[in-house]
């Protein structure tokens, strides 16, 4: 009985590696039902009227790009598809060649125009700072765009003067930037906000959902496969379910496992 | 014997992962362009981060430090082109030097100087001159955070916590989570006194409270889990997919 209280991790490291495996090549389907918080900023996106403007904030690097990067290809697809203009920028140094790679896949198969329906701003330190500025002056906060356009003469700004303008702002956050667009960007400037987030962040955000702060919510990649079915766009994030569904049950065995010879070995221990 | 056991599984990890891209090369399965190598650069460094499951190893060792080195090599040349050209360089340093741009921003000067004087912080003469910066973030900081974090994260959260259990209209299970919420905020807000001792209607609160903590601890940690799973799951789709096509 011992024994099975000391087997190597590593072992438990195989058995997770190859069930995430054989779960990925094994096609089946599961039912992914969308969320009170999914469904909200799924409705809220089809409730905008056309060339309306969608700022995202791409607030993650590639450390979280497994769990955001989906979702953000998820969300380009949905308001691409409803003739939004997306204006994209980031907090974070390590996200552009991630936000490129997104806005460049998903605006190319809707034959979309950079500068007239989606327009990347870059990225610019400060945070809270910034934010405020972009809440008094887009132009000054950004003067220029990534590629180092003027934005003052970009088609796509044309009637956006500061975030008040906005009619949709959606955070995909990695760190506290969605706490950051609240306290300084939401609070005074007044905009529509929902956000996804990663899964170990999701948690901490529900207080803002209840108190109407964040309209709705995107935690992790059960999040971003919700948005996937919802949108009929099935890709990474509903594939990735499957493994997902799978090691949960894995662990939950592990958990009940260790559980019931712990107590077996106590017992014979105690005998 | 055992550190050569070690140096003979890296030897082979190696020569079975350069076989592989050969193979996948040759057999046209991963393209011979920037495209493919990059796929293989990738490939290789997952499985080196991966490899410090088995073991700490030289090949972890390179792909750790590689990370820390080409993240903030990125980072600087990103910094300089989106905001140090075009915010100081461009409107402030170049028209010195060329007759066709406009006339310098000279208010450019203050930050840029508060920004150095951060900086010297590691002379020891002039070490006094950092402190007039942190003086400016400091004070500007706490007159800016104050109110909103106030108004945010205190006011706006009472609200709900506030909310009439029943007003008429809403549904049963919305007013049970009312007074869920009112509950929870109560007894765990309780379990923080410490002043008074946890005993007779304090202690069984209290206990309360702390079932509330337990069962948020329980949700935080089965995200955290979730979270880390998809880290993992990603990585296997891009060496299953991108790098040996065996996806879809």
């Amino acid at each position: 009985m011992e024994r099975f209280l000391r087997i190597d991790r590593r072992i438990i490291f195989a058995i997770i590696a190859g069930a995430v495996i054989i779960s990925l090549i094994l096609q089946f389907e599961l039912p992914i039902p969308g969320s009170k918080p999914v469904l909200a900023v799924y409705k809220k996106i089809e409730s905008i009227p056309e060339n309306s403007h969608v700022m995202i904030a791409f607030d993650y690097d590639p450390s979280s790009k497994e769990e955001l990067q989906p979702m953000a290809v998820a969300f380009l697809h949905h308001c691409f598809s409803r003739n939004l203009k997306v204006i994209a920028m980031t907090h974070y140094p390590g996200a552009p060649g991630l936000v490129e790679q997104a806005l460049n896949a998903v605006a190319g198969q809707y034959g979309k125009e950079y500068g007239e329906d989606y327009a990347f701003l870059g990225y610019k330190p400060g945070g809270a700072s910034l934010i405020i500025n972009m809440g008094e002056n887009l132009y000054t906060a950004f003067p220029k765009d990534f590629y180092g356009n003027d934005t003052i003469a970009l088609p796509i700004l044309q009637g956006i003067g500061s975030l008040r303008d906005i009619d949709y702002l959606f955070d995909l956050a990695a760190g506290t930037t969605i706490e950051t667009w609240i306290v300084y960007g939401k609070e005074k400037y007044r905009f529509e906000f929902g956000a996804g987030c990663t899964a170990v962040m999701g948690p901490d955000m529900y207080p803002f959902l209840q108190s109407n702060q964040l309209n709705g919510l995107l935690a992790g990649l059960k999040g971003a496969a919700e948005y996937e079915a919802l949108i009929n766009k099935k890709a990474f994030a509903v594939s990735g379910m499957r493994s997902q569904s799978v090691i949960h049950a894995i662990i939950i065995l592990f958990v009940l496992f260790g559980n019931i010879i712990y107590f077996m070995s106590r017992r014979t221990r105690h005998a | 014997m055992r550190k050569d056991t070690d140096f003979f599984i890296l030897v082979f990890s190696v020569g079975l992962f350069v076989c592989t891209n050969i193979f996948l090369m040759a057999s046209g399965k991963l393209p011979i362009s920037f495209n493919g190598f990059g796929i293989v650069l990738g490939a290789g460094l997952t499985l080196a981060i991966y490899s410090f499951l088995y073991k700490d190893n030289p090949a972890f060792k390179i792909a750790e430090n590689l990370y820390v080195g080409v993240s903030l090599g990125y980072t600087i040349i990103i910094v300089w082109f989106n905001f140090l050209k075009p915010d100081l360089y461009d409107p402030l340093i170049v028209p010195f030097f060329s007759e066709a741009a406009k006339t310098p921003q000279y208010t450019l000067l203050v930050p840029s100087l508060l920004g150095i004087f951060m900086l010297l912080r590691f002379s020891r003469n002039l070490a006094w001159l950092s402190r007039w910066t942190f003086a400016f973030v400091v004070g500007l900081g706490a007159g800016i955070s104050i109110p909103r974090v106030i108004s945010a994260f205190i006011l706006e959260q009472i609200k709900p916590s506030l909310r009439p259990a029943f007003t008429g209209g809403e549904t049963i299970l919305s007013s049970i989570d009312t007074l869920l919420i009112l509950l929870g905020v109560t007894s765990v807000l309780i379990y923080f006194i410490f002043s008074l001792e946890h005993k007779g209607t304090i202690g069984k609160v209290s206990k309360v409270g702390i079932w509330f903590l337990m069962i948020s601890f329980g949700a935080s940690f089965g995200y955290t889990v979730m979270a880390r799973v998809s880290l993992l799951i990603g990585r296997v789709q891009f060496l299953l997919k991108d790098w040996l096509g065996i996806l879809q």
